[in-house]
Order: C-alpha cells, then sequence, then structure tokens
C-alpha cells in the first residue's frame, strides 16, 4: 500500500518540483542545472508580454470570479427554499456543469458564441457600427458561467448545515426578510461565499483549455506560457509557473481554512 | 431585577381583571375567528374559534399533526389562515408580517444565532426597533432580562458553548426582552431531560406570573399542559376538541377523546333507565345499576360512562347502600403512593381502580385472581356527551 501511494504521489509532484527546481537554474537549458539564481524570476517580471498577459488574467479572474459569486450565490439561496422534483433536476445540471471536460465546454462556448455573434452582428452594425466579437468580455463570461456552479455548490454546502429555524426567529423579533439575511443568514454562510470566490477565482486565473477556445485576441497568462513554450523551454516558462503555482496554492489555503472556520461548531 | 417585571406584571393582572371580571365577556389578547388552515388537500386546523385571555397560561394540547403547532405558527405569522381571521389585541393579523406582531416565539430547538455571543442573541429583538434604541438602554434590558433568567454571568459566552437548559433560557430571554402581548412556546421542554424538564416548568410558571404576559403553550404532554396551565385547549384531528381549564377536562371531560386523552378512563357502556336533576341511573352490562352524573342532559338510551380509577373503590364484600360490581383481580401494580388494579367486570370488560395504601387495607389481602367488590359511590363518573 504504502509502496503505492508513494509511487502515485512522486509520478504526480516530480515533475512539477523538477519544474520550480529548474527555475532557479543559472544557465538557459531546461534539463541541466548549472548553479543557483534568481534571474529568471526578474526576466519574467520585467517582460512586458508577460505583464500584460498577467494583467489580462488578473481582470479577468476578478470579474469572472464577482459575477460567479453574486449569482452562485443567489442560486443556492434559490435552491435550498426549493424541494422535490425541480430540486433535483437543477441539482444535477449543476453536477453536469463541473463534471463537463473543459474542452467541451470550450468548443460548445466557442460555437455557441459565433453563432449569436454572426447573428446580432449585421443588426448590430447596422444600428450603431460597431460588433461583438470574441475577446475580454467572452472570456469573463464562460469562466463566469463555469465557476459559478462551483460557487453554488460551495455556499449551498453550508446552507444544508444552517438551522433554518434562525431564520423564522429573526423575523419573529422583528427584522424584516433584507435585514434578516444581512443579520442573520449572510455572517453565517459569508466564510462560504469568500471561499467560492477564491476558488473561482483561482480556476479562472489557472485555466488555459476554454480561455484557449473563446480568448479571441486577447492573451492570458496561461495561452502565453503555452505559445512561448512552441518557441522552445526557457527557465523564463519555469519561473513564471512557479509563480502561478505558489500563487494559487496560497488561495486555495486560504479558501480552505475560511470553509473550515464556517463550519458549524461542535457542540461542547 | 425581577421586581421591576414583577411590578409591571401585577399592575397587568390587576387591570386584566377588571376588565374580565363582568361573567364571560373576557379581555381576548387574540382571537382566533374560524380559522381554518390547508396545506393541499390535508386541513391541519379545520374552523378554529378561540379567544386567548389577556394573562393566561394556555396549552394546546394534542398528538402529533393534531394542528396545535400550525395554530401556534399562524398566531406568530409563519402560516397564514387558507380562512378566517386571527386577531391580536383586537386588530386583524391577515396582512401583518411575522415581523410586525406583537408576539414573540421560544422555539422547539430554540433557534438561537450561533454567530452571536448570548447578550448578542438576547438584545436582537431591540436592535430591529425603529427608531433606533440607544446603545445603553439595550445594553441596561439585556442584563436585566438574563437576571432575570439566571444567566447574568453568561452575557460574553456562545451560544453552543451553554448546556441545553441555558440555552432554553437564553431563547426565553431574547423573547420576553421584547415585551410581547403573547408569549408563544413550541414545544420548548421536549429536548431537555425529565428532571430539567420539571426545574423549567416552575420557572416557566413563576415567570409568567411575575411578567403577566400571556403565555401560549404547545405540548403533546399531558402533565405539562395539566400542571402548568390556566386552559388547556385540547385538539384531535385539525379542530378544538374542548377548552377548560384543567380540572374542568378531567372532571367534565366532553368527549371520549378529551376523556382518554388527559389522564387515565374508564369507559363503560351502559343503559339509561331514570333521570333526575343532572343525575341518571345507568345499567351497566354485568346488571349493576349506578347512579351517575350528566353534564348535558339528552334523551339517550345507551349512553358512555366515564370514571377515573380514582374515583372508584374495591372491597372484599358488597357495602350497605354503595352500589357494587363484582370483578376479578388481573393484575396488580405497587406505585408506591397508590396502587394500580387491573379488574375484569363480566359483560361489561376491564376496569382500572388506583387505590391508596390506606384503602388498600379494606381488601384484607385480596390479590390477583381473587373476587372483590368494586364500589361505585352515586354520582361518582360522569355520561360522555353524544358524539357528532
Amino acid at each position: 500500500m504504502k509502496f503505492y501511494a508513494i509511487a502515485v504521489y512522486s509520478f504526480l509532484y516530480i515533475p512539477i518540483a523538477i519544474i520550480a527546481l529548474f527555475s532557479f537554474s543559472a544557465g538557459r537549458s531546461a534539463s541541466s542545472f548549472q548553479g543557483f539564481s534568481t534571474e529568471w524570476y526578474g526576466r519574467a517580471l520585467r517582460n512586458p508580454f508577460v505583464m500584460e498577459a498577467l494583467g489580462t488574467s488578473l481582470k479577468v479572474a476578478f470579474l469572472s470570479a464577482v459575477l460567479a459569486t453574486v449569482f452562485g450565490t443567489m442560486a443556492a439561496l434559490a435552491l435550498t427554499g426549493m424541494r422535490g422534483r425541480l430540486r433535483a433536476v437543477f441539482d444535477t445540471l449543476v453536477l453536469i456543469a463541473v463534471m463537463i471536460p473543459g474542452v467541451v465546454i470550450g468548443i460548445a462556448a466557442l460555437i455557441a458564441l459565433v453563432t449569436v455573434f454572426n447573428a446580432v452582428n449585421p443588426v448590430l452594425e447596422a444600428l450603431m457600427g460597431q460588433r461583438l466579437s470574441l475577446g475580454f468580455g467572452s472570456l469573463v463570461g464562460v469562466h463566469g458561467m463555469f465557476t459559478m456552479s462551483l460557487v453554488l455548490l460551495l455556499v449551498r454546502g453550508r446552507l444544508e448545515t444552517f438551522d433554518r429555524s434562525q431564520i423564522e426567529a429573526s423575523n419573529d423579533l422583528g427584522a424584516n426578510p433584507f435585514w434578516t439575511f444581512v443579520q442573520v443568514t449572510l455572517p453565517q454562510i459569508a466564510p462560504a461565499i469568500l471561499a467560492g470566490f477564491l476558488l473561482a477565482f483561482t480556476f479562472s486565473f489557472d485555466d488555459f483549455i476554454m480561455a484557449f477556445f473563446v480568448s479571441g485576441s486577447e492573451t492570458t497568462l496561461p495561452i502565453y506560457i503555452f505559445s512561448s513554450i512552441r518557441r522552445g523551454v526557457t527557465p523564463e516558462i519555469n519561473a513564471i509557473g512557479t509563480m502561478v503555482m505558489v500563487a494559487s496554492l496560497i488561495l486555495l489555503i486560504i479558501a480552505q481554512v475560511l470553509l473550515r472556520m464556517g463550519a458549524p461548531q461542535a457542540k461542547e | 431585577m425581577l421586581d421591576a417585571y414583577a411590578e409591571t406584571g401585577e399592575a397587568m393582572r390587576a387591570s386584566s381583571e377588571t376588565i374580565g371580571g363582568q361573567d364571560a365577556s373576557h379581555d381576548h389578547v387574540a382571537e382566533f375567528v374560524n380559522v381554518t388552515k390547508r396545506f393541499g388537500s390535508i386541513v391541519a386546523a379545520d374552523r378554529l374559534n378561540l379567544g386567548i385571555r389577556r394573562g393566561e397560561f394556555l396549552s394546546f394540547l394534542g398528538p402529533s399533526g393534531c394542528g396545535k403547532t400550525t395554530a401556534l405558527r399562524m398566531l406568530a405569522g409563519f402560516e397564514q389562515p387558507s380562512e378566517g381571521t386571527i386577531r391580536i389585541n383586537r386588530s386583524d393579523m391577515s396582512a401583518m408580517p411575522s415581523y410586525q406582531r406583537p408576539v414573540n416565539m421560544v422555539f422547539q430547538h430554540y433557534a438561537l444565532f450561533p454567530h452571536m455571543t448570548v447578550a448578542q442573541n438576547v438584545g436582537y429583538g431591540l436592535r430591529q426597533r425603529r427608531p433606533r434604541m440607544a446603545k445603553t438602554e439595550i445594553g441596561q434590558r439585556v442584563t436585566k432580562a438574563l437576571n432575570t433568567v439566571r444567566l447574568g454571568d453568561f452575557s460574553e459566552r456562545r451560544t453552543w458553548e451553554l448546556s441545553g437548559g441555558q440555552q432554553q433560557r437564553v431563547a426565553l430571554a431574547r423573547a420576553i426582552i421584547n415585551e410581547p402581548a403573547i408569549l408563544l412556546l413550541d414545544e420548548p421542554m421536549a429536548a431537555l431531560d425529565a428532571k430539567l424538564r420539571a426545574e423549567m416548568q416552575r420557572e416557566l410558571l413563576d415567570l409568567q406570573r411575575s411578567l403577566g404576559i400571556t403565555f401560549v403553550l404547545v405540548t403533546h404532554d399531558q402533565e405539562e399542559a395539566l400542571s402548568m396551565s390556566d386552559r388547556i385547549c385540547i385538539m384531535g384531528g385539525g379542530q378544538i376538541a374542548q377548552v377548560g381549564s384543567p380540572d374542568e377536562l378531567y372532571d367534565r371531560p366532553a368527549s371520549r377523546y378529551v376523556a382518554d386523552f388527559v389522564g387515565k378512563a374508564n369507559i363503560l357502556l351502559g343503559e339509561v333507565v331514570a333521570r333526575q336533576g343532572g343525575q341518571a341511573k345507568v345499567v351497566l352490562g354485568c346488571g349493576s345499576e349506578v347512579l351517575v352524573s350528566e353534564a348535558s342532559v339528552d334523551n339517550r338510551h345507551n349512553v358512555e360512562v366515564i370514571i377515573r380509577p380514582e374515583a372508584l373503590g374495591m372491597s372484599a364484600a358488597p357495602q350497605n347502600g354503595t352500589a357494587a360490581l363484582r370483578a376479578r383481580v388481573t393484575h396488580r401494580t405497587f406505585l408506591g403512593d397508590h396502587t394500580e388494579y387491573r379488574l375484569q367486570v363480566e359483560k361489561t370488560g376491564a376496569l382500572q381502580v388506583n387505590l391508596t395504601r390506606q384503602a388498600e387495607r379494606a381488601l384484607g389481602g385480596r390479590g390477583v385472581g381473587d373476587d372483590v367488590y368494586v364500589l361505585w359511590e352515586d354520582g361518582a363518573g360522569l355520561i360522555l356527551g353524544a358524539e357528532d
């Protein structure tokens, strides 16, 4: 058992460790270590193309995470009040959205967007001289749609253990539905909402496959890495990858801590 | 701290007596007028008509699914009646949401807010007031309410650190601090163990007396209802079976349902042979003739007679001047302060008789398997009203 576990974890993490290791290499080669240096990190951070792609990635991740958090939370709240067959249908749809491979969502979104754009663009051009095209908007939209289901699952998980008689108690004590939400529901699901936001952000920031299909002329960081690899791997790519990985890891750990914090306290 | 509450309580009690003094025209703090509640095809409450008197301790008593909780939830505003009107302080509540009603509830599982301290929980109702109440004023009232429920030292604790009994006191303080017209209690004792329950019942009763607030309790525990209430509303199948004081319900149950639900009851079939002055001569299946009270006189011949186990006597031999039924002892259960005897009476059925230790001596050592005489004093027992 132990041997298999070690083998599996080695297979998963040794390549990542090697990438991180070679990011500190002084030479140009990505296959032989030639002394310790942080030079490649400096180069990556001074590279205007890297910085532009990073900016795009951060903007897309932030906006799509905001969208996903707002709508995912609203959907979770609505779903907890729902029972019976309709609820089962929605539950299944949400799970399907999470399980479908990114490449399928990417292609599907691409076809859907292009079809819609082709249909409305003649009208828009005639009316306002504008036309819709793939780019920043479609990136935010597709990431937001997908990560919404992640937020929904997290927030709903928290709501399941939330004692709904608290809402009646709050109403009974004179708080209307709005103030009840602000004072009773929100404080208790806030950690899950924040965790959902961080997860959505990380997901969008790391996503390559969906972005590849719908980004149009925009370049996110994963797309930049992919295209520069085709020109040959340098330790600069390793440095970027390592930074992205560390940042994502930190966000995920924060999300985990928040989820633990938000869990109902054990009695006694 | 307690005195301040006690004083207002006395004042309210006095005023309610002067208003309610004229015979039946009581001052009602709330009224159900022909209230029906349907959930789909299920009728949870069926044409309820009930006045809740100001300052009283009223219990809704019945088995689960009898509609008692629905009645309470309609009073709180969590459910809307399908038909009929609920009035609180004479105003129609139909259009009034729960957060505007002058009632507060103690929930079955307390429904405390886990993200707030005890003091924040208790002050919640006051913080919702508009115009806003001053923070210092809220603080003082919270302290007073916590002292009333003897939780003065717990104000900064988290609710999940408290025991069940303490949590219930927090829920109680959180409700009474708002000085509601009616305090609603939804099976508040159900989650407590027997010893704590008895203690909380006493405390609740003391609190009700000192505050003078109308308490409406929902319970399925007949002992709890009998020991605490001024009046009990017995419910069954969504309908009100009978409303009355505990004594009335016990001594003069209006129906077999009530007789069965409150206390233990022997119910016997008999035939009326003569009637006079609220009493009737009834011949039981075994041929014995007994004199029974009758609450509402009608002309039925075949009737059901209810008699409580402790209203009957037992002896080894028939006694002059007292009606007696021949019976055989089938079980004897010794319960300390009294003993329960299960008897079989020929052509009449099973009977239960409870005897005190003293009364048992008249049996002369007769026990299980022996023949005895069941003594029926004139006027003991009651003819049950006709069921509709």
